[in-house]
């Protein structure tokens, strides 16, 4: 029987379709692996209520561990404590920035509620932290949309929830 | 009817209407799907529309098991008629013009936010959760549609007309957001959900702060219309269900 480390070990081999350089454990998706006499118990949690990935995600997990061998398993979703890119992994930050995609910045949101002050985000590609918000909302749920000033090209900023 | 009974049915009737909120919401925003005026708004109603429609399902599928009678949230959603809906009028008005659209959108987004705020509290638990899930998604809604406002609102002077326009088109469906049910008050007294008054005043006080800034005058008060909450809905409804429920009704149980 697979112990709880080798069931993460192929879960990092499972990647979100729409960030593809991220596993689902980098991501924070994975909340809890169990494995006893009964089975594997995988408890994952949504990122956005919509997020489309979810789906997608799980028969991909599924996929995954039956190409391993094993299929005794259960997936649970739980949204409760709900998700928070503070529970990205340090390495899971570095590959969105080497991809392109600057990382969550800090875990408070984005966002003073109704004042118009972001924050300021470091360009992925040349380091200039001469940026400036177009959008708050991008390419996915979980992004928004920044441009550089100086190297002048747009870019996705996976942004604070 | 048994105590646990009574609450679990106005639970139900409650859940209903939270689900269909966002869910006819949702449909309407995801009208502007490739007829944005910019590419980023395009994507920014379309985003909302998808985190709406998400909020929906968790709703609508605890919406069923509550009521025990084995209906998803698909069930739910594109095989009810319209006097089954609960939705509040005002999200199941036509988008309009983008002013329109986007008063819309801040007149109910300052409403769904303080209320999910409330929901943060309450005694359910499924409740709670899902509470916790959205109040994050809605305070990005609630930021994007108030900068709009602003912005629309104290802009150019054919802005300025249109934001005016558009709030008096849509005022009178207001109190409707607030319009409670008598079996409300079982949920409110087991501490389930928040009691409406004190939504709405949250409510005013940020349309006051906002709409001031914006230099929008509110309106006067004048005749209101309501009935949402008990199926009575404005005609634009039953036209929507017709597109959003076509799918289920020309192929019962398609699936894919």
């Amino acid at each position: 029987m697979e112990t709880k480390e080798q069931i993460l070990g192929y879960l990092e081999e499972v990647y979100d379709p729409e960030v593809p350089v991220l596993s689902v454990v980098d991501l924070g998706i994975v909340r809890n692996v169990e494995v006893d006499a009964e089975g594997t118990l995988i408890t994952i949690t949504p990122t956005y209520t919509g997020c489309p990935a979810m789906n997608v995600i799980e028969d991909d997990i599924r996929a995954k561990l039956k190409e391993k061998g094993i299929s005794n398993f259960s997936i649970k979703t739980i949204l409760s404590p709900a998700w928070t890119t503070d529970w990205i992994s340090e390495a899971g930050k570095q590959k969105l920035k080497d991809y392109g995609i600057a990382p969550p910045e800090k875990s408070s949101p984005d966002i003073s509620l109704l004042s118009n002050k972001s924050k300021v985000i470091k360009c992925p590609r040349c380091g200039s932290l001469n940026t400036e918000m177009k959008s708050f909302f991008g390419s996915t749920a979980c992004k928004a949309l920044y441009i550089c000033n100086d190297c002048k090209e747009p870019f996705d900023y996976f942004k604070c929830i | 009817m048994s105590d646990n009974k009574a609450v679990n049915t106005a639970l139900f009737d409650y859940l209903l209407w939270l689900g269909d909120n966002s869910l006819v919401l949702g449909h309407r925003l995801s009208e502007w799907c490739g007829h944005g005026p910019v590419l980023e708004e395009d994507i920014a109603l379309t985003n909302i529309a998808l985190d709406l429609i998400g909020q929906s399902r968790l709703f609508l599928t605890y919406a069923g098991e509550v009521e025990g009678k084995g209906r998803s949230e698909d069930d739910l959603a594109y095989l009810r008629d319209v006097m089954a809906f609960k939705n509040t009028l005002l999200a199941e008005q036509l988008n309009g013009d983008f002013a329109v659209t986007m008063m819309r959108q801040f007149l109910f987004t300052v409403f769904n936010y303080h209320l999910q705020n409330a929901l943060l509290t309450s005694t359910d638990e499924r409740i709670r959760s899902i509470a916790e899930k959205a109040i994050k998604e809605t305070t990005y809604h609630l930021r994007h549609c108030t900068d709009w406002v602003i912005r629309l609102g104290d802009g150019t002077e054919e802005s300025h007309k249109r934001m005016l326009e558009a709030i008096d088109e849509l005022w009178m469906f207001t109190d409707d957001l607030f319009d409670a049910v008598e079996s409300d008050k079982l949920l409110i007294a087991a501490k389930i959900v928040p009691d409406m008054k004190g939504i709405q005043d949250k409510w005013n006080s940020t349309l006051k702060e906002v709409l001031g800034e914006a230099t929008i005058k509110i309106p006067e008060r004048s005749y209101m219309m309501k009935g949402g909450r008990k199926g009575i809905h404005t005609e634009h409804l039953g036209f929507l269900l017709a597109e959003l429920q076509f799918m289920q009704r020309a192929y019962p149980g398609a699936k894919w």
